[in-house]
Parts: C-alpha cells; structure tokens; sequence
C-alpha cells in the first residue's frame, strides 16, 4: 500500500509539474496574441479614424489608378557620336481592360473603324489574357495624325480606350548594319517568360535580336510608376506622385557609320559580308551582311504577309551572313597553313617545289587540281602565297598531317565562336580527325582520307568559318599572332549622369610557337599579293598606303575531274564563293578586313575591289 | 457512442434537449457559437463583396455544411485513438506530399494538387493537423520539457513536410505547418534559453542562405518583406486594401456600399482580402466584433487545452488554437499593411473550401479533447 502510494505520488508530482509547465506557457502566448491584437486594433484605429478623412477622399469620386512609366530606351550611337537607334515621338492607341464594359464589342468597333489591323489582333488577344486587368493594352502603335483626330471626335463611344503620346524606336539609317543592331518588336509570349514583369510593366516593346537584344538589359532601363486620379471612366484626371523611370543606357559602337556605308555601297546588289576589325584592340570597325532589311518595319508590327515575304526572299535578307553564315575560307587560309609549316618546321621556305596544275597522292589516279591549269611552275613558300598555289599547299598539308593543321589553326580562332557581343553567333569547322568521329555516326564515314587532309590545306573540304571569325584570323594574322575578342560596344554611357563605362578590351589567348622571323616572312608574303609583281591582288594595289592581303576563291560545288570550271557557263547560284582578306598599313595595322562575295567568282576580281573601297574610306576619312 | 469509454458528464442537473444533442454528439456549446457566429458574419460579407451573387452565396453555404460535417465526425473521435492514429497520419501525408511533388497535377501554376478519381484535394492540408498530432504523439510520453536530443528528432519531423510544401512552392501553407509544429515545442515548456538560442541561430543563418540565392531569388524575398516597392503588383493590393478600410470610418458605409469592391478597385475582394471589405462596410465596429469573435475562439481553445487531460491532447490543442490566431493575423496584418502579402485567406470568412474543412476538423478534435475528459475519481 506504501509503495504504490510511494509510485503514484511520483507520478502525480511529475504531472503537475508538467501541467504547470503548460499553463505558465499558455498564459504566455495568451499574453503574446492579446499583444498583437492590440498592435492591430491601434492600426485600424489609425486608418479608420484618424486617417479617415484622408482615404475618403481618395475613394469617394476620384479614385487613384497606379500607372507604370516605361523608360525611355537607350540610344545607339556609332564610334564618331552619330545616332543609328533613337526614340521618336509617337501616338499609340490603348485599352484599360477593367475600365472597358464590353472588351470583344469594343476590340470589333475598333476594327470595323480600321483602329486595329487584322496582323494585331493575336498580339492584343495574348496580351490582354497575360497581364493585370488594370494595365494598358496597346492596341495599335504610330498612329498617323489623321488617326489621331478620327479617334479624337469618338473617344467618348470608347470608355477605357485612350491615345497615348509614346516614344517609338526608330533607326534613322534604316537597314544600315541592321544585322548588328538588331531591333525592338512587340513582346511575344515567349519574351514574357524571360522578363521580368515589374521592370517590363508599361513597356510595349523588346529588343528581338542583335545588340538591341544582347544589351536589352542595359538599354531598357527600369519602370517608373505614378499614382493617377481617374474619373469614374477612367479617364486620367492629374498624376498625385510616384517614382521616375530610370532610363536605359546608351551604347557607344566601335562601328564607323562612314565605313559601313562604304561596305554596303561596295556589296550593294550582291550578297555577301565584310567585317573590319582593329587589330590593336578587337573593335569591330565594320559589321555588314547584304542584303539587309529595315528594322523600322518590325517596331510597327509587320504583317504576316510582309514577315513572310521577307522569309521566303531568295537573298535571304533576315540571314545574318557575318556571323551566321558558314562558308569555306579557301585559300585565305593559306597564310595560316604556311606559318604552321614554319612553326611545326616541316618546311623549309626556301626549297622550291615544282607545280604542274595539279596533284596525286601516291598510289591514287584522283587528280587534285591548282586554280591554275597550266601549274605555276617552281614554287618556294613566298611564291606559292603571292601565286596562291594549291600544289605547293597539298603538299605542306600533306607534311603538317591534318591534327597538327587543327591544332595550330584552333589557336586562331578557327572553329570556335569568336566571342562577339552580339548573340547568335555559330561556331565554324575546323576538321581533326576527333572531329570526324564525334561529328559523323556511320563508322565509315568517321575514317579520315588522306585526301581530306590535302584540301584542308587549302581551306576546302570540312573547314567552315563564318566571315567574322576569318576577321578575327586576319587580325590575328595583322598583330603576330596577339588575338582579341571582337566586339561591337566599345562604351556604356548613363543618360542622366553622362558617366561612361568603357569597355576594356579582352585579350585572348596568343598565337605561340611562331618566331618573329617566321611572322615577317608570311606576312611579308601577303603584302607582295598586293604590292608584288606577281600578287593575285595587285590590282588593288594603293599607293598611298600599304596593304596585305590574300585572295580565296571557295567552291560550292565540285567540277567533275575531266571537266573545268568556266564561271560563265555556271549558274550564278553555284559560282564560287569570292573571298579577300587584307591588313593596312602593313608596318602598323590598324585595320583587318574580311570580304566575302557569295557566289562573286574569284576572290580576285571580286572582293578585293570591294575590300579596297572599305579601307580607302577609312585612309581617306583620317 | 462508438468509442467513448469511462465516465461521461457527471449528471447535476436535468438537461434541455439541445445540451443532451450536444453531448450526445460530443460537440462544445461555446466553441461551436463562437464558430457559427464568424462563420455567418462571413457569409453576410461573402454575399457583399461577390456583388450579391446567390450561386456563390449558396456554394459557401455548402461548403460550411460539409465542413461542418467534418467537425461533428472529428469530434466523435476520443484522444485516445487520435494519438494512436497520428503516426499514421503524418506518414500518409508526407507519402502524398511526396506523390505531389512526382506527378501532382498543376494547379494555380504551383504542384500542390493530388487528383483521386473525382477528387482532387491538397496533402498539405492533412499535414495541418498532422503535424502537432505527430509533435503531440512524440512528446506525449517524454519527460517534459524535451531534452536536446527530444528537439532535434522534433526539428527533423516539422521539417520535413515544410521542406516537402515549401517546395511545390507554397511558402505560406509551409509556415503555417511549420509554425503549428513549433506551438507544440514551445508549449511543451521549451526553455526560454532554448528560444533565444533557436531564434540566434536562426537569425545567423540566413545571411548564410542569402548568399548562396540567386539574384532573382534575392529580389524575391526583398519584395516579399516590402510589398510597396512593387506598386504594380502586390503594393496595389495594399494601397487599395487601406483605402478601403480607412474609407470604411468608425461605422462603416453600410451593407452593400463597399465601393472599392464593387467598382473592382479592391482585388481578390472575395477572397484573401475580404477583411477589407468588412472594414469599408462595416466600419471599425465591425472589424472590432469580428476581432473579438476570433479571440473568444482562439480563447475558448487554450481554455480546454489547460482543461486536458494528458499531455498529448494539451499539446495538440493548444498548437490548433495557436495556429488558429497565426491564419487570423497573417491575413489581418497582409491586408492592414502590417504584413508582407502572403496568399493565407481569412479563416472561416474568406471564399474557398479546402481549408476550412480542415480547420473545422480541428475544432471538432478539441470538441473531443473536452467532451471525453474522465472525471478523476474524487
């Protein structure tokens, strides 16, 4: 009877105290909510009673619309301060979806009333279901004055329908550079899911590709909001306060608008691109691909018709050829393959081989052909590039072998983006034998041909480069082998306080395993194609400044081994790709050009003319 | 009943009809008034701030029934049963929980919805009472308050749902549970040094956490702690919602009159900012009757929570009267401007149903709690 007394009493005591434990801590939070009660009965007491009068009037009558300000976007502007993106003025026509009574009726008045076109309305309908119902929808942008008034004398058939005074991108050189700068267009929905929908609320457009794209956070800038009183239609009445927009930032190019007009000019009425690059530094001096097109076109809202014209147009103006475009380099790879020669020492320069127009791999009939049917003759490595002879570079190919090709031309950017600010931008080719069995699947294919290693050395077969990438070989060619990313935007400048942010430029990893001697004899080679008696572009030749360069004619399709290729008897579509890529001035090169003339024949007649009106516009403006 | 056991009421006096019902169905008259009362202030609201619509008034309606139903069932439950269950319950949540997360169907754009045959309803809302049953059932036969050891094992059961909803994202019903979990550790008699030492570690470590988020992540959490610097999204909310209430006065404008939302200048009018409307219509008397209902509840709640009879039930009813004041506030200080803008409705009040049967369950287990308490033997 003791013990059980003894053991409940035990547990009796613990229980107690557990209980206790309990209520001292319910009390405390009893404590804790009558606290918080408190604190918001005293908030209700603030707002409902000494702050009464003041929410009265803001609900009563007037009432506060909370509007975003869209900042004004950032200016583009070329190296020497001319204006290539600016924002104009203009009228656009917009629609309150809590404010309209019948938003169907009204979207089919206003389409009855040509207000909205018929391209428009998917734009307006995908809008409208993604955002607050209290945002504006625009419905048309740059409306014409007349609009303006017809809408003016309807506006009251219209409740939650309004004209807006808005600033619209416009690109007062039209399809000058287009492919490097790029354009605005309505947000798609595909847009919205990458934006950010509080910066982006007011703004109606988004820049859709090149820089406007790349840059579009710098450019955009933030929203700003204001606090609007409205009628009970809606209407705005005054704007009680808010916070500015902060504006987006300018972009400064290292583009010359005067050179790239030249380019143009040069390729006006081909196909084709041309890049320019200053050696010393990356800046893309030049950035062109024709035909272009007119952005302006796209800010308006083009029709599908319109888009697809553009689309289906047989010169493929939408198609960046700069940097998007993949073609075989030629034989302007050549001065690259002969400096691997050195490099590797598996030539030496000197020692002259014989051409006789063409070559056979031991124990094959396949005739390689030279450019030149009859052969050059003899050839040592100086003659071979002034000539461009391909059996001299069969046989250095043959030599280097095809992985020690890949592995010295990689170092100049071959094959890989070169890293312009401008996204987009594809890789190029340049073979290996890795290369061949990552890129085929069948085992037979992934067999590398002795044959494959001979035209490598003349930039045929595998080896894709996209015009600027043979930019950034030629400027890498120009500094001894010290290599820059290129760009396009040299600085970033706030609107507001003028402070620039300039951008350094990127270095890249150098050129090695070539001596000084080994630079000035392939490069002095290449100023002798221009400057020489018997250089393949001696026609270009200036007497006012020195220029290297080197011809290439690229193949599209393969002539048959009996036959030649008479570009005159070739479809125009299937002549040769003409390319030139040169430096000037040859001592202390300030400038590195690529041409390339779609099927413009030989690199000769074609592009180096062209390449010589670019750098006189740039001698000639200095 | 079914599963009362041991002594019933002690019979003092003869009882009227309603009294024996409600013992019979094991229900408390205090707490369900107190109920009924927010309840049906609500649907007066409901019916206002849905612009007098009838389909949404009666649809309302049956969803008090049924949650109502569920409080009755709930209540017919002893204690007894409820602990045996609560493993049981928790580790069928956290199954669901994970299914969610596998192959849960999207709704409103987030994981968090579970289709069974007709059905479809929210895991997360078994974890609402799963839980402080499961914090309950661990401490239930432990030496209180709980050693190190005792939190820990605590801290891995609360965690684990939080993670597992915080996850479908749904940061709000994450902290609720959480917050449910850390009722009953605090209420177990957790040590005051305990509390500071919890809450240091806690405040230490998140810089630790900001710096591994992303920057989106960042901007997130800084508009989450300050609405007004995103006028166009969640600080319309709030400066609509204050114009609403302020407007209201002392008396309000009357039934009917709320004109911020009725001309839709006061979003989600019907739902998570309903509060507002009351307050515009029925002015501060009326947000202060409504105050004082909830607070009889939540008071009612922790007065049969002290009345319990072992630790579990005390545990588990002071956590849901808890819980209970922390949906209450949340909603009152989001729609004051006191809060950062969470998606937690107005319990009881707000349009919906998924919760509110929930929290009726709740109130019908501390029904049971207090209606199958023994008399000690005297």
């Amino acid at each position: 009877m003791a013990s059980t007394l003894f053991v409940s009493n035990i547990r009796l005591k613990d229980h107690w105290s557990e209980q206790r434990l309990f209520v001292r801590r319910t009390i405390m939070a009893s404590v804790l909510v009558t606290a918080l009660m408190i604190f918001v009965v005293v908030r209700l007491t603030e707002l409902q009673v000494l702050n009464y009068q003041h929410f009265t009037d803001l609900s009563q009558g007037n009432r506060i619309r909370i509007e975003p300000v869209p900042p004004t976007r950032g200016l583009i502007y070329d190296r020497n301060g001319i204006l290539l993106a600016e924002n104009l003025p203009a009228y656009q026509l917009e629609m309150t979806p809590e404010q309209v009574p019948d938003i169907e009726g009204t979207l089919a008045r206003l389409e009855a009333l040509g207000f909205i076109r018929e391209q428009d309305e998917e734009r307006i309908r995908s809008t409208l279901a993604s955002q607050s119902l209290f945002k504006g929808v625009p419905l048309r942008f740059r409306l014409t004055e007349e609009e303006v008034a017809r809408f003016a004398v309807r506006r009251p058939l219209f409740p939650g329908v309004d004209i807006r005074a808005s600033l619209t991108r416009h690109y007062p050189y039209g399809p000058t550079a287009v492919h490097a700068i790029g354009y605005v267009g309505s947000i798609s929905k595909e847009d919205q899911a990458r934006l950010d929908p509080a910066a982006y609320a007011g703004t109606s457009h988004v820049g859709k590709i090149g820089l406007e794209r790349t840059y579009e956070d710098a450019l955009h800038g933030a929203a700003g909001v204001r606090q609007v009183l409205v009628n009970v239609q809606g209407r705005a009445l005054s704007t009680l306060s808010g916070d500015a927009p902060r504006p987006g930032r300018n972009l400064i190019l290292s583009l010359d608008l005067d050179m790239q007009l030249a380019a143009e000019a040069a390729l006006e009425g081909r196909r084709g691109a041309i890049v320019a690059i200053d050696p010393r530094n990356g800046e893309v001096r030049v950035f062109a691909s024709m035909p272009g097109y007119d952005p302006n076109a796209f800010g308006e809202g083009l029709s599908v018709q319109e888009f697809q014209d553009l689309q289906s147009d047989p010169d493929q103006p939408l198609f960046d050829r700069a940097m998007r475009g993949h073609y075989p380099p030629g034989s302007t790879i050549k001065p690259v393959i002969a400096l691997a020669g050195l490099s590797y020492e598996v030539v030496d320069p000197e020692r002259t081989i014989f051409c006789g127009g063409f070559y056979r791999l031991p124990d094959h009939t396949h005739r390689y052909r030279d450019w030149k049917r009859e052969g050059h003759g003899r050839m040592n490595l100086h003659d071979a590039i002034v000539q461009s002879c391909d059996v001299y570079f069969y046989e250095l190919a043959l030599a280097l072998d095809i992985d020690r090709m890949h592995d010295f031309a990689v170092q100049f950017g071959a094959g890989s983006p070169t890293g312009i600010d401008i996204m987009g931008e594809k890789p190029g080719v340049m073979p290996s034998r890795d290369w061949k069995r990552r890129a085929f699947s069948r085992r037979e294919d992934q067999v590398w041909f002795p044959g494959e290693t001979l035209i490598t050395g003349i930039g045929q077969g595998f080896t894709l480069m996209t015009p600027l990438q043979v930019a950034h070989v030629t400027a890498t060619l120009a500094a001894r082998g010290q290599r820059f990313e290129p760009s396009l935007v040299s600085a970033i400048e706030d609107p507001l306080s003028g402070e620039r942010i300039e951008r350094q430029p990127r270095e890249l990893e150098p050129v090695r395993g070539v001596d000084p001697a080994q630079w000035e004899r392939v490069l002095g080679a290449m100023r002798d194609v221009v400057h020489g008696p018997r250089g393949t572009a001696r026609a270009i030749a200036s007497s006012e400044y020195e220029i290297a360069g080197k011809t290439g004619t690229a193949q599209v399709f393969t002539v048959p081994q009996e036959e030649s290729y008479d570009a005159e008897e070739v479809e125009e579509r299937l002549r040769d790709h003409a390319l030139f890529i040169a430096f000037a001035p040859f001592e202390q090169p300030e400038i590195a050009i690529a041409v390339l003339v779609e099927n413009g024949g030989s690199g000769s007649k074609t592009a180096a003319p062209v390449a010589r009106q670019v750098l006189d516009s740039y001698f000639g403006s200095e | 009943m079914i599963f009362s056991e041991g002594y019933q009421y002690e019979k003092r006096r003869p009882l009227g009809y309603a009294a024996r019902l409600l013992r019979d169905l094991h229900l408390d008259g205090p707490l369900l008034a107190g109920l009924l009362a927010v309840s049906s202030l609500g649907l007066i609201v409901l019916y206002s701030a849905s612009g007098k619509s009838p389909e949404l008034f009666v649809q309302q309606l049956v969803r008090l029934g049924v949650a109502l139903v569920a409080l009755v069932i709930a209540a017919q439950f002893p204690p007894k049963i409820l602990r045996a269950w609560a493993p049981w319950a928790y580790l069928i949540g956290l199954v669901l929980l994970t299914l969610v997360l596998l192959v849960g169907e999207i709704g409103k754009g987030a994981q968090r919805w579970l289709d069974v045959g007709i059905l479809q309803f929210q895991p997360s809302e078994i974890m609402k009472l799963g839980v402080p049953m499961i914090g309950a059932w661990y401490l239930h036969d432990r030496r209180l308050p709980p050693n190190t050891g005792n939190l820990l094992a605590l801290g891995v059961l609360i965690l684990l749902p939080t993670v597992l909803i915080a996850q479908q994202p749904d940061l709000g019903t994450a902290t609720l549970i959480a917050s449910a979990g850390v009722f009953v550790v605090l209420l177990a008699g957790l040590r005051l040094r305990a509390i500071f030492l919890i809450g240091a570690l806690a405040v230490s470590l998140a810089p630790v956490l900001w710096h591994f988020m992303h920057d989106y992540q960042r901007q997130r959490v800084l508009t989450f702690f300050d609405p007004e610097s995103d006028p166009l999204g969640a600080g319309y909310h709030i400066i609509q919602s204050k114009i609403a209430i302020g407007s209201g006065g002392i008396f309000g404008k009357g039934w009917l009159n709320s004109s911020q939302a009725h001309l839709e200048f006061l979003p989600e009018s019907q739902t998570d900012f309903i509060f507002a409307v009351l307050g515009e219509e029925f002015g501060l008397l009326g947000l202060l009757l409504i105050l004082v209902l909830y607070l009889f509840v939540i008071g009612r709640g922790l007065f049969i929570a002290v009345q319990a009879q072992d630790t579990f039930s005390r545990l588990l009813a002071g956590s849901i009267s808890l819980t209970f004041f922390v949906y209450v506030f949340v909603n009152v200080g989001m729609v004051t401007g006191i809060l950062p803008v969470v998606g937690v409705p107005l319990p009881l009040v707000s349009y919906g149903g998924t919760s509110m049967v929930t929290l009726m369950a709740g109130f019908g287990i501390l029904m049971s709690i207090h209606t199958h308490r023994k008399l000690l033997p005297t």
